[in-house]
């Protein structure tokens, strides 16, 4: 028999696994005190106390009136479980904040679920389906949305999942720990076949991924693609998408990312990737203050995958003007990061939008660690 | 319909004062009444058995060889909604607590025995729709109905389910507010609040969550009806909604169903353990009060199962600390029945060993509860099976041992005949023993990360799900035998004296079966509750 035939954990091959671990070995140890104490006491006393002969009912109840004795029994076995669940809400807390809030400079994948497959896209421009190619020991952060129903991207290995939903963005992230190959499972039932919607997710070492990057689609990095597309369907007829070019009919998406956009009602909302695609599907629901409600909805005109390109193309547009940023095609380097494009492979820094007012001069392409 | 034969100078009951058909069809006696839901409830609980046997056999193997994907996933289904709004919801407080509530507090039937016979006819309709959907093909939604699957994907007869469970409501919100206003108006002189078996207290609880919740998911139901049928979006992104919006209308009701399902219960079990202790049970009124408050705090608690929905992870955390609260009432109950049990007369009569097998069942489906509760673990583990295990827990380990419990502590009562008990104390054990094989492997297929609702799975978890499957053949042997021993006590049955047990309540000191104005006089209660010094030691039927 194979030897992982008979297991009772699954690999711990994310940094959050041992913290999840851990937790569920506590529970396990409390739930195994609570229910041995209380099997044993039912036992004994089951024993102990049993019909003696063909005793008859007492003639007088002697613990019928427990008293003060009965309000400490009381109060002690309502406050002790009390105080226990309490550490466990704030220990299963402190975790579920770290599980839902991925590191500012994770590398970002993108994850489209549909009825019955997962459509996986890198910002490099590699796609792939129902597999996961990610280098050990990195922050990776999935976009996901869904094309159809419900999904939900699991990796038992990694601890995590997230639901996966139509016409909105969730996020994952995870930090793998262990080179080898995991489960995907959709784990939100989606129809028929649920359960044939897994795939694997391989953990390479850095050296492995770019190799395996290398062998990319040939089609340029998302945000090229998404600058095609952009092209395409016209976008920048009207949004100037280099700064200096004051249009005035629409707003200036060169720095728009991430940050706060006025709106005619007088509230804000942060420029994020839901904010650009409801922006792109339904352009009425959100106005920029000064301009009018003259957008045509591009609805049924994009697919989930492209949508996620045109996001990437505007996150590449950056944010604003002279604050760093790590997007794919804008020269301004930060850090030695290997999440920074390697790009010299699939090209992206010929052809990228470099916007005029980037104060800063394109650092080389770093190379990875 | 009960053909039990009484010697003929026996004195008239509700079994035998009236014959023929429509003596049951049309009758408003809440004694009969329960029967009738007896026959219905059993019927769908062996059709849900059935579709639980199918499952069982074709995860026994990895590969998906006895059932194709959609049949596997209507199956699963069926099983779900049959045994969730048709089974455990009616269950205790339709036949039960119908039958007993108004012998408990010395009344002569319910406030409005019209309305409880029809919320038994609108049951049937919610019945005879479902069965139609079971004939005619199936829905694979699940029980839980998500949208947009279910309101624009699904290829089966969603909304005839939905309308089945829609209508199967306004029984469950009828048989409530028949129960509150009972207890309020119609206990017998002498009875007071304090005075009430916790049997009654539990059912009031369960009633005021029935009126309260029920109509939530019939507007939810009716929602996810317009969207499929008329495509007016509430849901589906598609049509402008949002598919979130219907997991937490779902969940409102939903998780409070789930007390609906375990409260009354948790009722049986205490006025099992009062009776086989001979004991009032320890720390009545926070008896009482826990289920008061299981009901109150469990409205606030449905978010926890969004924690991966992107809910906000602030409402998350108000969610998860409810969760861990609603938890500290069923501990404390818990407590006061093992307090109870201490210095008590213990007799392990069958009822009893029911009771036992709830209270180590229930605690590990209880303590199982906190793992999912905790946000961070239940990342990893809502979706898989261990959360199949945890719910299985507590409504097979919990609910269905307290119906039965009540069932074999009751059934003298009910048709005046005893059952054999050597045959009830073996297969109360086979239950106890297959129902722990079937499930606890399942909470170690769950950590280990295999989803639910799976048809096909990876070869590693197998030796888990033969474990589970071997231990189902158990279980449903465990539910066969008390089938037929039933039956064969109508005939056979010793019979049974008025309180076989040595038992306290008043519904004990009429005739078994009851006649059908219950007691000849109106009982004037002027003891406490659960006083056992009253009781001779003739009056007292040990075993057999």
């Amino acid at each position: 028999m194979d030897p992982k035939s008979f297991q009772l954990f699954p690999e711990q091959a994310s940094t959050i696994a041992g913290h999840v671990d851990a937790l569920y070995a506590f529970l396990v140890l409390v739930s195994a005190f609570f229910s041995l104490l209380i099997a044993f006491l039912v036992v004994w006393f089951a024993v102990k106390y049993r019909q003696k002969g063909n005793e008859g009912p007492p003639v007088h109840d002697p613990h019928s009136e427990h008293g003060a004795a009965g309000m400490i029994l009381e109060i002690v076995w309502t406050v002790i479980p009390l105080g226990l669940s309490m550490i466990m809400f704030a220990w299963g807390v402190s975790i579920y904040f770290t599980e839902s809030r991925p590191p500012a400079d994770s590398m970002e994948i993108y994850v489209t679920g549909k009825q019955w497959m997962w459509k996986i896209q890198h910002m490099e421009g590699a796609r792939e389906i129902n597999e996961l190619h990610i280098p050990i020991n990195r922050d990776i952060k999935l976009t996901m949305t869904s094309e159809d129903v419900i999904h939900d991207f699991y990796v038992p290995d990694f601890r995590t999942k997230s639901d996966v939903l139509p016409g909105k963005y969730t996020t994952e992230w995870f930090k793998p720990t262990k080179v080898g190959a995991y489960h995907i499972f959709c784990a939100e039932y989606c129809g028929t076949k649920h359960s044939g919607m897994i795939g694997t997710v391989y953990v390479m070492t850095q050296t492995d991924y770019d190799e395996w990057l290398a062998h990319g689609s040939g089609e340029g990095s998302m945000a090229e693609q998404g600058q095609a597309l952009f092209n395409q369907l016209g976008c920048g007829n009207c949004h100037p998408s280099v700064i200096n070019n004051q249009n005035g009919r629409c707003p200036n998406l060169v720095g728009l990312f991430g940050t706060r956009v006025e709106l005619k009602d007088g509230t804000n909302v942060r420029a994020d990737e839901s904010y650009i695609r409801e922006s792109v599907l339904y352009p009425e629901s959100k106005i920029v203050a000064g301009y009018d409600n003259i957008m045509p909805t591009f609805k049924g005109l994009i697919s989930e995958d492209g949508m996620l390109k045109l996001v990437e193309y505007i996150k590449s547009l950056g944010k604003q003007a002279g604050t760093t940023n790590t997007s794919v095609p804008l020269p301004v380097q930060t850090s030695a990061t290997p999440l920074t494009p390697s790009n010299s492979k699939t090209g992206a820094m010929k052809t990228a939008p470099r916007p005029a007012a980037m104060p800063a001069a394109p650092a080389p392409p770093q190379g990875n660690r | 319909m009960i053909t039990a034969t009484y010697p003929e100078k026996e004195k008239k009951n509700y079994l035998n004062n009236e014959h023929g058909l429509m003596s049951w069809l049309l009758t408003k006696d809440h004694k009969r009444i329960a029967i009738l839901y007896l026959y219905a409830v059993t019927f769908f609980f062996i059709i849900g058995g059935l579709f639980a046997v199918l499952i069982r056999l074709e995860l026994a193997t990895p590969a998906g060889d006895l059932l194709d994907s959609n049949t596997y996933n209507k199956v699963f289904t069926m099983h779900g909604v049959i045994m969730i709004f048709f089974f455990l919801i009616p269950s205790i407080p339709a036949i039960l607590g119908n039958f007993l509530i108004p012998l408990m507090i010395g009344a002569k039937d319910l406030a409005f025995p019209r309305i409880n016979l029809i919320s038994w006819y609108i049951y049937m309709v919610g019945g005879v729709l479902g069965t139609i959907v079971v004939c005619t093909g199936g829905v694979d939604t699940g029980w839980t109905f998500y949208t947009p699957f279910s309101s624009s994907y699904s290829n089966g007869y969603v909304v005839m389910t939905a309308m089945a469970a829609f209508i199967n409501g306004f029984s469950s919100i009828l048989t409530g507010l028949n129960f509150i206003v009972t207890v309020h108006r119609m206990r017998a002189p002498g009875l007071t609040w304090f005075r009430l078996p916790l049997f009654v207290w539990a059912h009031y609880a369960t009633s005021a969550v029935m009126i309260l919740g029920t109509p939530v998911i019939a507007v939810t139901l009716f929602l996810l009806m317009l969207e499929r049928g008329l495509h007016i979006g509430f849901f589906d992104p598609a049509y402008g909604g949002d598919p979130v919006l219907f997991q937490h209308l779902f969940w409102f009701y939903s998780h409070p169903a789930v007390y609906i399902m375990i409260l009354p219960s948790m009722g049986v079990i205490s006025e099992v353990i009062s009776t086989f202790t001979w004991k009032k049970p320890f720390g009545y009124t926070f008896i009482a009060f826990s289920s008061v408050a299981i009901a109150v705090f469990g409205f606030l608690v449905w978010g926890h199962h969004l924690f991966v929905s992107s809910q906000s992870a602030y409402a998350g955390m108000v969610f998860s600390v409810l969760s861990y609260i609603v938890a500290i009432p069923s501990a404390v109950k818990i407590f006061n029945w093992l307090a109870t049990m201490y210095k008590g007369t213990i007799r392990l009569e069958t009822p009893m060993l029911y009771a036992i097998g709830f209270m180590g069942l229930f605690t590990v489906g209880g303590l199982t509860g906190l793992f999912l509760s905790a946000m961070g673990l239940d990342v990893h583990l809502t979706d898989t099976y261990f959360v199949v295990a945890h719910f299985h827990y507590v409504m097979v380990g919990g609910a269905i041992m307290g119906y039965l419990a009540g069932l074999h502590f009751w059934w003298p009562k009910i048709t005046g005949r005893m059952y054999p008990q050597g045959w009830s104390k073996v297969s109360a054990i086979l239950i106890f023993v297959g129902f722990n094989l079937t499930f606890f492997p399942q909470f170690l297929l769950g950590y280990m990360g295999m989803p639910r609702r799976y048809h096909v799975y990876p070869p590693e978890f197998q030796v888990f799900n033969v474990l589970s499957s071997a231990g189902a053949s158990i279980l449903g042997l465990g539910y066969v035998i008390p089938g037929i021993y039933f039956i064969w006590s109508l005939k056979y049955g010793a019979i049974a004296g008025a309180n076989p047990w040595g038992a306290s309540g008043l519904e004990w000191q009429t005739s078994s079966p009851p006649p059908t104005e219950n007691f000849a006089i109106t009982p004037v209660v002027t003891t406490e509750v659960y006083d056992y010094s009253t009781l001779t030691k003739e009056t007292v039927h040990v075993g057999s």
